[in-house]
């Protein structure tokens, strides 16, 4: 069998060699993606949770009739909050602690651990009840709860099935598409304590079996440990949005209360409020509202709530982000999911490749924008979307997330330049803007294009192509280009026209 | 008024009919075109690839081959969008970039500035629109393509299932995520064979290589045909049987 073409040719085998070179640090983006795309029962599952969420907020959009109006006022919210963000992160301090609420600042994730490991060690409870945050997830509160000797229980139910089955804390799992009925009643039936073997894969029944364990659990517990929708800097509250309502009778019932939330979090005032809930509901579910939306104030005093409230403030990174202009559009983001479900990258590939808690296109600027750019994985990132923009469409506070990704790949290869060996992409990009520089220059090097590609094809396709550009290839075909091209047939043209 | 046209490099070297198709199309709608020669590109390659310099100079350069028109038409959409998108971005930084006119995609130009729905057109074939993720105006609710589409006879237009979504190509995308490109694009053929179309087009070159590239892999049943060429055949002047 005769070698391909390209096997024979130096220059291609450099060019591969340069594409095998790996920077260090965790995977790249594309190379999760390669496993992701194998468990094909989870991107089903994937799509068909998306076309129907899809769907739901098609239908409450459609009982918005000021959707847009709507749209720009939760942006404008959002971008006041943000713009004066050391103001009013002073003033939410400020108002919580006159109405008893304690307020602990922390610059990473190291320090919440810390502030939250002190807190739960000195009320002595042995137990504590986490609901499902992304903050909490990303600073890794569990873990290091688990680690002083006290038991965290989860409390949302798909972080309940997350944790049982020993899940890295890696996604929201709601979005993530990892447990179907036949897995969740898998691992109910191994790990929860009382569960029946002839528990079915009922999602009714398997719901109502995790809600018995969650109910005593959420009903004992004297610590509860939320993240936080808003933090309203007028009134120094705290504001949870759920569909479960775990959030709310944790921290109903338990004696201390405590509220891990980024510093992004901040909106102005209570009247900025109103817009943010119902876009953000709509956003989340299609629903007018979500079913359970709680307002803390600050300690009960009556005895019918948590005595103790405290609130850790949380950094790492977000301060970093807030200084670049592509940072600040990117942290408007209110977590409402609703890109996820319409960005066709993350419907084929899941949350996994993402590698972090934010998955999704938003995920894919914001944890670059948190976390940097020095690593493989966070480097990838930006490049991870096809920039078809539905997740623009869909924001419901105006994110133009294709401008943010463009940006940090600017920064990404902004920062290779000063590599003392240039990448053979961008040995690529750089010769492309000199033959680009000029027409003449341009058509020679098309006439040389033309020619090998012609060489490459059978039957009017070419099937391998060489070096870097055999990605294209491995599923797809290229046209053998025609001998000629536009331009040398419009003048041509205009030569027998003589004019 | 003068209009340029402008040919991306994809469908300057690969795809030439696309601009023959546009050229011969407008001039017989009685527009007279120019085809100012020192084009070369204008950017998109380098800017979606994170090249800003790079970018920036060769947006210097588009907007500088083309002051001297009123107005460019181009059969790219994902190039209108750049240099209606990023151009005035770069020109606070470069105001030589300020000097580009303004660029409509093809179908723009015929719907909102000639105000011609019915081009004359003549295509008996059952017909799909790919709507281009990247055109200046969101694509989801873009009614243009399919009104051009409606007026050209003996064409039978049929409705692509989740219509907006993108084919996968997205430029680097598609090879940087070669895998998941593909994933994406898989799917979109099964969305094309639903429709029952026997002819694919789309308002860009780019998009096309992406569908007509998986289509020929797999020896598909459908052409793949730019936009530009639907509405270009005439009865005296069919497309090419072959399409891509």
């Amino acid at each position: 069998m005769p070698r391909p073409t390209h096997q024979r040719l130096p220059w291609a085998q450099l060019l591969r060699r340069g594409a095998e070179r790996r920077p260090p640090g965790p995977p790249r983006f594309a190379d999760v993606a390669r496993e992701t795309l194998e468990d094909t029962r989870s991107r089903r599952l994937r799509a068909e949770a998306g076309a129907r969420l899809r769907a739901r907020r098609a239908r409450g959009r459609a009982e918005e009739p000021a959707w847009e109006a709507m749209r720009a006022e939760a942006g404008e919210a959002r971008e006041r909050a943000l713009a004066d963000l050391e103001h009013h992160l002073l003033s939410f301090e400020k108002a919580a602690e006159t109405r008893g609420t304690r307020v602990h600042w922390a610059r990473d994730p190291a320090e919440v651990r810390g502030i939250v490991t002190d807190l739960v060690v000195g009320t002595g409870a042995r137990d504590a009840v986490l609901t499902s945050s992304a903050t909490l997830r990303e600073t890794g509160v569990a873990r290091a709860l688990a680690g002083a000797g006290v038991r965290p229980h989860e409390s949302a139910l798909a972080d309940l099935i997350a944790a049982l089955a020993d899940d890295p804390p890696t996604a929201e799992s709601r979005a993530s598409g990892r447990h179907d009925r036949a897995r969740a009643r898998e691992t109910l039936l191994r790990h929860l304590p009382g569960a029946p073997s002839d528990l079915p894969d009922d999602p009714v029944v398997l719901v109502e079996a995790a809600r018995d364990h969650l109910r005593d659990r959420l009903l004992e517990t004297a610590v509860a440990i939320t993240g936080a929708n808003f933090l309203v800097a007028e009134t120094g509250s705290v504001v949870l949005m759920e569909t479960e309502g775990n959030a709310r009778m944790a921290a109903t019932s338990a004696d201390t209360l405590i509220v891990v939330a980024g510093i992004d979090k901040i909106v102005a005032s209570r009247s900025d409020l109103g817009v943010l809930l119902r876009t953000w509901s709509r956003s989340a579910t299609g629903d007018p509202l979500v079913p359970v939306v709680t307002e803390w104030g600050g300690p009960d005093r009556d005895g019918d709530g948590p005595r103790d409230v405290h609130v850790v403030l949380v950094d790492a990174g977000r301060s970093r982000a807030l200084a670049a202009p592509a940072g600040r559009d990117a942290l408007r983001c209110v977590h409402c999911t609703a890109c996820l479900d319409v960005c066709p990258v993350f419907e084929r590939v899941g949350a996994r490749p993402y590698g972090s808690v934010r998955p999704g296109p938003i995920g894919a600027a914001l944890t670059p924008l948190l976390e940097g750019t020095a690593t493989a994985r966070t480097a990838s990132l930006p490049f991870a979307s096809t920039l078809c923009g539905a997740c623009a469409d869909v924001c419901p506070v105006g994110v133009d997330v294709p401008e943010v990704l463009l940006e940090l790949r600017a920064r990404v290869v902004d920062e290779r330049r000063a590599n003392p060996v240039p990448t053979p992409e961008s040995v690529a990009m750089r010769s492309a803007e000199w033959v680009l520089g000029d027409e003449r220059r341009y058509a020679a090097a098309q006439a040389t294009a033309i020619r090998w590609a012609r060489l490459l094809a059978r039957a009017g396709r070419i099937r391998r192509l060489p070096g870097l550009l055999g990605r294209w290839t491995e599923a797809r075909d290229l046209p053998a280009p025609p001998t000629e091209p536009f331009r040398a047939w419009w003048r041509r043209r205009r030569a027998a026209d003589g004019r | 008024m003068r209009i340029g046209l402008f040919v991306a490099c994809v469908t300057d070297s690969l795809f030439p009919a696309t601009a023959r198709a546009t050229l011969h199309l407008l001039e017989r709608l009685g527009h007279q075109v120019l085809f100012p020669q020192g084009q070369t590109c204008c950017g998109q390659v380098h800017h979606t690839s994170g090249y800003r310099r790079e970018a920036m100079t060769l947006a210097a350069r588009f907007a500088d081959v083309f002051s001297g028109c009123d107005l460019v038409v181009t059969p790219s959409a994902s190039c209108a969008a750049m240099v209606r998108r990023a151009y005035p971005r770069f020109a606070t930084r470069d105001p030589a970039v300020a000097r580009a006119p303004r660029v409509l995609e093809l179908t723009e130009f015929l719907v909102d500035v000639a105000d011609t729905v019915d081009v004359g057109a003549y295509f008996p074939y059952r017909v799909t629109y790919q709507p281009t993720c990247q055109a200046p105006r969101s694509p989801r609710g873009d009614e243009r393509p399919l009104r051009l589409l409606r007026a050209v006879r003996g064409l039978e237009l049929v409705e692509l299932p989740r219509a907006g979504e993108c084919c996968g190509f997205g430029g680097a995308f598609a090879w940087k995520n070669a895998d998941t490109s593909v994933a994406i694009v898989a799917d979109r053929l099964r969305d094309i064979g639903q429709s029952g179309a026997e002819v694919v087009c789309a308002s860009d070159d780019a998009c096309l290589t992406q569908i007509s590239g998986a289509l020929s892999r797999l020896r598909g049943a459908v052409r793949a045909l730019h936009i530009a060429e639907v509405l270009a055949a005439t009865e005296a002047g069919p497309a090419p049987a072959g399409g891509r």
